[in-house]
C-alpha cells in the first residue's frame, strides 16, 4: 500500500453544538459547522473544488449529497455521499484526503451530519443489519454487551470487577466532557452513578453507552505545500488505515469477541503509514470509539496502547486521563460529546486538529506537549473500523 | 399391519395456576394450573415441536406425508402443514392436508392417516395435532383451557400399537364453536351439550366399539377420553362398567388444561408412556360426533427410543406469575407497543432463504471443513465457492459463547431479550434470541437446544425463525 504521509494537510475545521438539537434540521446543523470551518480557513464555498459527505440514517437513505447541497448551495462540483455506519465521516474525510493527494483538488470539504432526533425514537433502533430474520431484535447496545460479556469470562473478571473496570473509562469520559462547550453531555458522575444505573443490554448500563445526538462536523482540506498559504498552523495527515471485517462477528466462527481484527489491520496501517512504531509511546493524544465503554476497553489492547489482557492496569493507573500517559477521549468521546452516526468521525478529528494546534476550547483542558493524534470511528456489528493520524509539523 | 409406528408431545413450559386466573376475577378457582403458550408460539410451532419430538429416531426423508390438526391455524388461508412440513425438513414430495375446524380434527387426521397406510404399503404418515384456544376472560374455560399438541407417525413396520378397529358417528349440535369472526370460544347451555352431546356421543362411540369387537369394559387396560370439565369423564366411565382408578387414563386438566383438537391424542400418548405389551386401550374423542380407536399395545413399544412426550415436557415448566401477562401473551390485552423495527422482512427474501430460515441449514466446506450458519455460498475459511454440503443445526444442541439481555428490544410485557452467540459442537456460530428462560439464569457454556417459533409481525405475515432455549427437562 502506498503513503500520503504529509502530502495533505487540514486548514480549516469547524463543529457544530452537539445534543438534542430539537432547534436544527440536518442543513441547519451543516451551516454551523461549514461555516466555522470557512472562517478557520479563511475561504469561502466557491473555492471548494469537491465535496464529501459522511452520513448515516439522516434526513433518509438514497438521497445522496442533496443535504448539505441543498443547506450550504454548493453547485457544480461532486458532492459524494459516505455511508459507512459511524465511520462515514472518517472515511469521507480519508477520501477527501487521498482525492486531494491524487492532484485531482487543491480545496475539498469533508462534513458529517446526522440528525438522528427527527427519527422518533431513541437510539439506533431494534433490528438491525443486513436481514430482519437472522438480526431480528438486535441493538446496538445488544451486540457490544456480547463483547464485555466474553471479556470478563476471558479474563476472569466477575461482573462486579468487569463493571468497575468499565466503569471508570464513563467516569473519565463524563469529566472530559464536562469541560466542553459543545459536548451533548456535560454532567460529571461518579463510579457508584455508572454501577447503579439501570441495565441497558447486560452487563453494559445506562452510564455504558453514549449518546445519541445530533451534530455536525467539518474539515476544509488542502495540498501541504498551500497549506500555509492559509494559515501558519496547518494539520498534517500521516497516515490512515480503513478495515473491513469479512463477516458478521456473531454468526462467525470461533470468533472470541474480545479482540477484532478490523481494529487491529486499520490502526497497523495506520502506524505504518505514520511510521509509528510503538503507539503507547509515540501517540500523544487519541480520540477513539467509545459508542460503548467496553469498545473503548478493547481498543486500548487492540491498538497496542495497553498490552493484550492487561488495559485493567492502565485503567486504574489513570493513564488515559487528561493528566495520564496517553489522554484518550479528551473531549468526552461519544460518551459525553454525544455520537451523530456519520459526524463522529469528523468530530474526533475536529479535537485533535484543535488539540495540536494548542487551541483546545477551554486552555484547562489543552494537552501540553502534542505532535501525534489519532482519532478513530468503529461501525457496525461492529465490522468496519477507521484510523487517522495527524501531526502538527512535517515529518 | 397398519398402526401406531411413533409418538411425541409438547407442552408449553409456562403454566398458570387456576387460583391466579380465579382471583383476579374474585371467582372459585377451578385449581391446579394450566399450560400456556410462551408470546412466541402458536399451534404451528407447538406442532413442529410436537413433530420433531415424535421424529426422533426415524429418518426424515422417509415421511410421505403430514397432516396438521388444528382449530387456532396461523393463517385462515394458507396451509399449516405445508409449512410445518417445511420446518420439518421433510421431503418435497410430501402429501400435506390440514385438517380444521372440529375438537375431533386430531383424530380424523390419524384415522385418515391409518387409510392411507393401509391403502400404500410401505407409507409413513406423521400427523400432528395442535391447539392454542383463547376462552371468554371470566369463563370457566378460561380456567379449563390449555395449550399443547401431540404427533403420531402411522405407518406398516415396526408397529407399536396396533389399529384394531375404529368407529365414528357424525353429530350436529352448536355446543362448542366459534363463528368465522370470532377470538373467544362459545358454548352453549351446559345441561344441554353435556347432555346430548359429549356423554351421548361418547357413550355412543364407546359401546360400540367394544359391541362391534365383542368386548367388555373389563377387557380394556386404559379408557382414554377427554373432558369438558373435571367432572364428566368419570361419570361417563363409571356408568359404561369402567374402574375409574385402574383403568380410567388422567385427562391432564389439573396439570395442563384440555388442549383441543390436540388433547385426546396428548392423553394417547400419556397413555403409551405408561402401557405394556398387550395392553388394550380404548381412546375416543368428542367434537361434533365423536370418534373411537380400539388399540393394542406390541412388543415393540420397548424399541421405541427415548422421547420427551408428555411426561418429561409436563416435569419442565415455568410459572407464568400473572394474570395481566397471560391476558398479554394470549393476544386478549395489548401493552403499550415496542419500539417498531427498522427492518422489514420480504416475502421473496423470506422464499429464496428458506432453507436456512425455515430449514435451519447451514454449510460446510467441502474443502476445508469449515461449519457456517446460515449457508454461504464462499467459504470464510478458505475462499473456495459454491463447495459445500447443507448440514441440519435443528435438532443440536450448542453451548451458549456470549450472550446479552438486551432491555431495549422486547415486547413491553416481555421486556427482556435474551440475545446469545452459540457454539455449535461442529464449530458453527450460531445468533439467536433465547426463549423459554429465566434471563438471570443465562451465563456462558450454558447449554441449548433449538426451537421454532414466531419471531416478530411484520410485512403483513407471521415472521417465523428459530430461537434456542435451556434443554428442557435436562435435555432426555
Amino acid at each position: 500500500m502506498g503513503s500520503i504521509k504529509d502530502e495533505v494537510a487540514i486548514i480549516g475545521m469547524g463543529c457544530s453544538k452537539f445534543g438534542e438539537r430539537w432547534d436544527s434540521g440536518a442543513g441547519d446543523l451543516a451551516i454551523e459547522s461549514a461555516f466555522e470551518a470557512y472562517e478557520d480557513a479563511g475561504i469561502e464555498r466557491k473555492d471548494i473544488q469537491a465535496c464529501w459527505v459522511g452520513q448515516m440514517y439522516s434526513t433518509a437513505n438514497g438521497i445522496a449529497g442533496s443535504t448539505v447541497a441543498d443547506a450550504l448551495k454548493l453547485a457544480s462540483i461532486p458532492i459524494v455521499r459516505n455511508e459507512n455506519w459511524c465511520t462515514a465521516g472518517h472515511i469521507a474525510l480519508i477520501e477527501a484526503a487521498t482525492a486531494v493527494a491524487a492532484g485531482l483538488y487543491d480545496v475539498v470539504m469533508a462534513i458529517g451530519v446526522e440528525k438522528l432526533k427527527d427519527t422518533g425514537y431513541p437510539g439506533l433502533g431494534t433490528g438491525r443489519g443486513m436481514s430482519p430474520v437472522y438480526e431480528a431484535r438486535r441493538t446496538a447496545p445488544g451486540s457490544f454487551g456480547l463483547i464485555a460479556t466474553r471479556y470478563f469470562e476471558k479474563y476472569g473478571m466477575s461482573v462486579e470487577e468487569g463493571k468497575e473496570t468499565i466503569g471508570k473509562i464513563a467516569v473519565k469520559n463524563h469529566k472530559n466532557g464536562s469541560m466542553c462547550p459543545k459536548a451533548h453531555f456535560r454532567n460529571v458522575v461518579t463510579l457508584e452513578q455508572v454501577l447503579n444505573a439501570p441495565i441497558i443490554a447486560y452487563p453494559l448500563g445506562l452510564f455504558d453507552c453514549c449518546g445519541n445526538s445530533d451534530g455536525s462536523a467539518c474539515a476544509i482540506i488542502t495540498r501541504s505545500d498551500m497549506a500555509k498559504n492559509f494559515r501558519d498552523d496547518p494539520i498534517y495527515i500521516k497516515g490512515f488505515g480503513v478495515a473491513m471485517d469479512p463477516i458478521l462477528p456473531h454468526t462467525r466462527p470461533g470468533f472470541g469477541w474480545t479482540s477484532f481484527e478490523a481494529l487491529k489491520t486499520s490502526s497497523s496501517k495506520a502506524y505504518e503509514m505514520a511510521g509509528i512504531k510503538n503507539p503507547r509511546d509515540e501517540i500523544d493524544i487519541a480520540v477513539v470509539h467509545d459508542c460503548f465503554t467496553i469498545t473503548e476497553l478493547a481498543i486500548y489492547e487492540d491498538f497496542g496502547f495497553s498490552p493484550r489482557g492487561r488495559a485493567k492496569e492502565d485503567i486504574d493507573s489513570g493513564f488515559f486521563t487528561l493528566e495520564g500517559g496517553l489522554p484518550v477521549n479528551t473531549d468526552g468521546g461519544l460518551k459525553c460529546f454525544g455520537h451523530p452516526v456519520g459526524a463522529s468521525g469528523l468530530r474526533m478529528t475536529y479535537e485533535i486538529y484543535k488539540q495540536l494546534q494548542g487551541k483546545a476550547q477551554l486552555p484547562e483542558r489543552q494537552i501540553k506537549n502534542v505532535h501525534r493524534g489519532l482519532s478513530h470511528t468503529f461501525g457496525g456489528p461492529p465490522q468496519l473500523s477507521a484510523v487517522a493520524i495527524f501531526g502538527n509539523e512535517k515529518g | 399391519m397398519a398402526g401406531i409406528v411413533s409418538f411425541g408431545a409438547y407442552i408449553p413450559i409456562y403454566r398458570l395456576n387456576r387460583d391466579t386466573i380465579a382471583s383476579a376475577w374474585g371467582r372459585r378457582s377451578l385449581r391446579g394450573e394450566r399450560s400456556v403458550a410462551n408470546n412466541d408460539e402458536d399451534a404451528l410451532t407447538m406442532a413442529v415441536e410436537a413433530g420433531s419430538d415424535c421424529l426422533k429416531g426415524f429418518d426424515r426423508s422417509d415421511i410421505d406425508a403430514l397432516f396438521l390438526a388444528t382449530t387456532t391455524a396461523p393463517y385462515k388461508e394458507k396451509m399449516s402443514a405445508g409449512l410445518a412440513a417445511t420446518v420439518l425438513d421433510l421431503q418435497r414430495h410430501v402429501i400435506t392436508a390440514d385438517y380444521a375446524n372440529s375438537l375431533r380434527s386430531g383424530t380424523t387426521a390419524l384415522r385418515a392417516a391409518l387409510d392411507n397406510v393401509k391403502a400404500h404399503d410401505d407409507t409413513k404418515v406423521l400427523v400432528a395435532a395442535s391447539d392454542c384456544r383463547s376462552a371468554y376472560p371470566r369463563s370457566d374455560e378460561e380456567q379449563w383451557f390449555g395449550d399443547g399438541a401431540a404427533a403420531f407417525i402411522m405407518g406398516s413396520e415396526n408397529v407399536i400399537v396396533e389399529v384394531d378397529s375404529s368407529i365414528s358417528i357424525n353429530n350436529e349440535i352448536m355446543d362448542v364453536w366459534r363463528n368465522d369472526d370470532d377470538h373467544y370460544v362459545r358454548t352453549g347451555e351446559t345441561r344441554f351439550i353435556l347432555t346430548e352431546g359429549y356423554t351421548a356421543c361418547m357413550e355412543e362411540v364407546i359401546k360400540g366399539i367394544l359391541d362391534q369387537a365383542g368386548k367388555q369394559p373389563s377387557d380394556i387396560s386404559k379408557l382414554v377420553i377427554p373432558s369438558p370439565d373435571n367432572r364428566s369423564h368419570g361419570r361417563l366411565a363409571k356408568k359404561l362398567g369402567f374402574d375409574l382408578e385402574a383403568q380410567l387414563q388422567d385427562p391432564l386438566l389439573g396439570s395442563v388444561g384440555h388442549c383441543g383438537t390436540a388433547h385426546p391424542l396428548m392423553l394417547l400418548v400419556s397413555a403409551l408412556e405408561d402401557a405394556k405389551p398387550g395392553d388394550m386401550i380404548l381412546m375416543a374423542s368428542y367434537g361434533d360426533g365423536a370418534d373411537a380407536f380400539l388399540l393394542r399395545v406390541t412388543e415393540e413399544i420397548t424399541r421405541l427410543p427415548g422421547r420427551r412426550g408428555v411426561k418429561r415436557y409436563l416435569e419442565s415448566k415455568m410459572a407464568l406469575p400473572s394474570y395481566q401477562k397471560f391476558l398479554s401473551f394470549k393476544g386478549i390485552l395489548e401493552a403499550v407497543p415496542g419500539e417498531p423495527f427498522r427492518l422489514f422482512p420480504s416475502a421473496s427474501a423470506y422464499w429464496r432463504e428458506q432453507k436456512s430460515i425455515l430449514r435451519c441449514y447451514g454449510s460446510r466446506c467441502r474443502d476445508c471443513g469449515q461449519a457456517i450458519f446460515p449457508i454461504q455460498r464462499i467459504c470464510l475459511n478458505c475462499q473456495s465457492k459454491d463447495n459445500y454440503e447443507e448440514i441440519r443445526y435443528s435438532d443440536r444442541v450448542g453451548k451458549v459463547f456470549s450472550f446479552t439481555r438486551d432491555q431495549l428490544a422486547g415486547r413491553s410485557d416481555d421486556p427482556v431479550v435474551v440475545q446469545t452467540v452459540l457454539d455449535m459442537e461442529d464449530g458453527a456460530r450460531l445468533y439467536l434470541m433465547m426463549t423459554d428462560c429465566d434471563p438471570s439464569e443465562v451465563k456462558v457454556g450454558l447449554p441449548v437446544e433449538l426451537t421454532f417459533r414466531r419471531i416478530y409481525e411484520g410485512a403483513n405475515f407471521h415472521n417465523y425463525f428459530w430461537k434456542c432455549r435451556p434443554l428442557r427437562n435436562g435435555g432426555v
